[in-house]
């Protein structure tokens, strides 16, 4: 069981499902969601005789997702027939780009272990979606929704360049985080509007030719993806340790059993007969159409988070976390119009929020907190109106609520107390109820002092000014 | 360019479609009488003539995204062998 002597090559196989209101060759709704079949007509379901007609928007997403990955824009583009049969294809071909994608030769740049590594993008094509099968009768039957059939799609093919698993998730991670910038997709790999399949091979140090691959399919989030080559790597290195070949075959990933297994598929199953759709016809895309898409894209992860370290001093590592996603970004950047402390802000967005969403599933668009609301709050710490600790319970209620943190001190009493009599009596009280532990803190054990302050701060309901309770319950000791 | 049985029995196989013998040699046959009368073609000097894939002079021929209505789900359903709960039943195809 080594990977040490092998170098593995990974290229990536990404599906983007670009956010149109219509389908790409027809007028049925995109809608995520909808009963099965209802958004189905005569084009889309491959009927005799019916015309597909492009929809500009999907060209023009496509054009700005090209742009954004640094894709040479194609001065030709034009569509081909993948042939192949399955229930999931009324036409029995999906209508694909084969020789003259949209957009090649682009590149992004990722970072894995403080060290920025650029993969190659060979291209990225348009093409349509497939539908949806469910198995059912014990496995003897199909059933099969074509809503989903004809959604424009990006496909994103890699080059080989990705060395790692982690690299292959940090390279998905900044490949959703773009698309997600220039707001062509959802980018959500649980709806399926994110998709990825990966070619993994390994080979001893210093071979120049590529060990025999495997395709991996069915990785459904990021971390499968990752656990999945992970899996993949080991797999093959035994095999090769023990002096065997790899098969090339498409494996499908088992995220339960945390195991690839073959799909066995039929060899001559991969031959697709691409040839040029004669319905539809050639795209030329000229230098005005490119300069106005090009006008249109954001400013992208890299620049922000470059931005991030100069204009705000936030560290590296927190400006990559902020940036990997747009609406933490937005919420970064608005809560600075409320607050200085860029600093702090990150700290409460990468600690309390990020850990409230994962731990509950969830997403920044599924809570109520703002930006205002996150700024004020700050604010209302540094003037010393409520200590680190209450304004966690002013975050989580934000975050439920979204109500400003203003109204959500007043309406729970929340203020801190910095009021030297009413600690002081607090701090007697404690004193009087742990005579051991005031007797350990005179005999040398500061520890002790922090069992104390435990105490006062939870008699006053955690409200009581922290530096306050530690000065008036030391002084109150020298006595 | 000749056409040989064999890739006769790869393309039907491709297609789904069961042919004898007899069947696999007359469409050899007429398969290859078919390219014959396309080299034809070759005759002609096309050394100017840039290649294209459509006879017709269109391009950017696209429409605007709005959705337009879909069938009535009892239409989409009427080519359907067989159907459960809204949805196309076909005989599992395992990949």
């Amino acid at each position: 069981m080594s990977t040490s002597k092998y170098e593995t090559v990974i290229g990536l196989e990404v599906h983007v499902e670009l956010h149109t209101k219509s389908k790409i060759f027809c007028g049925c709704s995109t809608e995520f969601g909808a009963p099965a079949n209802t958004h189905t007509c005569p084009i889309c379901l491959g009927h005799p005789g019916v015309l597909p007609v492009l929809n500009r928007q999907a060209v023009e997403y496509a054009m700005k997702a090209a742009m954004a990955l640094n894709c040479t824009i194609a001065d030709v583009s034009k569509f081909d027939r993948k042939n192949y049969f399955y229930p999931d294809s009324p036409k029995a071909y999906q209508i694909s780009q084969y020789d003259k994608p949209i957009g090649e030769n682009g590149w992004i740049d990722i970072e894995v272990d403080g060290k920025t590594k650029r993969i190659g993008i060979t291209r990225l094509h348009l093409e349509e979606d497939a539908g949806k099968l469910t198995h059912v009768d014990g496995g003897y039957a199909s059933l099969v929704d074509f809503n989903r059939v004809g959604t424009p799609l990006v496909e994103i093919v890699s080059e080989p360049d990705i060395s790692s698993p982690e690299e292959a998730r940090a390279y998905l991670e900044k490949l959703r985080a773009i698309m997600q910038y220039c707001e062509v997709s959802d980018v959500k790999m649980e709806e399926g509007s994110l998709r990825c399949d990966a070619n993994i091979s390994l080979r001893p140090y210093g071979q120049k030719e590529l060990g025999t691959k495997a395709e991996l399919k069915n990785m459904n989030s990021f971390r499968g993806v990752q656990r999945g080559l992970e899996y993949e790597q080991l797999r093959q290195a035994d095999i090769l340790d023990d002096g065997g070949q790899v098969v090339q075959e498409t494996r499908r990933w088992d995220e339960a059993q945390g195991k690839t297994f073959s799909m066995r598929s039929k060899e001559e199953a991969h031959d697709y007969r691409y040839f040029p759709d004669p319905d539809l016809v050639t795209l030329h895309i000229d230098e005005a159409w490119k300069e106005r898409i090009r006008a249109t894209i954001p400013e992208l992860p890299d620049a922000r988070k470059a931005r991030y370290t100069s204009e705000f001093n936030l560290p590296s590592y927190d400006a990559e976390v902020i940036t990997s996603s747009k609406q933490l970004a937005d919420l970064f950047e608005e809560s600075l119009k409320y607050t200085k402390d860029a600093k702090s802000v990150a700290n409460w967005i990468m600690g309390d929020l990020l850990g409230y969403l994962n731990s509950n599933g969830l997403e920044l668009s599924d809570v109520q907190i703002t930006g205002q609301g996150l700024g004020e709050m700050i604010g209302l710490i540094e003037k010393g109106t409520i200590s680190s600790k209450i304004a966690k319970t002013v975050f989580k209620e934000m975050i439920t609520s979204g109500k400003l943190p203003q109204q959500i001190v007043e309406e729970q009493g929340l203020v801190q107390i910095s009021d030297e009599g009413a600690i002081l009596a607090i701090v007697n009280e404690v004193i009087a109820a742990n005579p051991a532990s005031v007797e350990d803190y005179k005999a040398g054990k500061d520890k002790a002092i922090g069992f104390l302050v435990g105490q006062v701060m939870k008699l006053s309901k955690g409200k009581a000014n922290p530096g306050l309770v530690n000065k008036l319950l030391v002084d109150a000791l020298k006595r | 360019m000749t056409i040989h049985v064999k890739d006769v029995e790869h393309v039907a196989k491709l297609a789904r479609l069961n042919l004898n013998a007899e069947e696999e040699q007359m469409f050899t046959e007429q398969l290859n009488a078919i390219l014959q009368y396309a080299e034809k073609l070759n005759e002609l000097n096309t050394d100017d003539v840039e290649p294209t894939t459509h006879v017709l002079h269109l391009s950017n021929v696209m429409r605007e995204d709005e959705v337009r209505d879909s069938l009535p789900i009892e239409k989409v359903l009427l080519n359907a062998p067989d159907e459960e709960d809204g949805q196309i039943k076909v005989p599992a195809v395992l990949e």
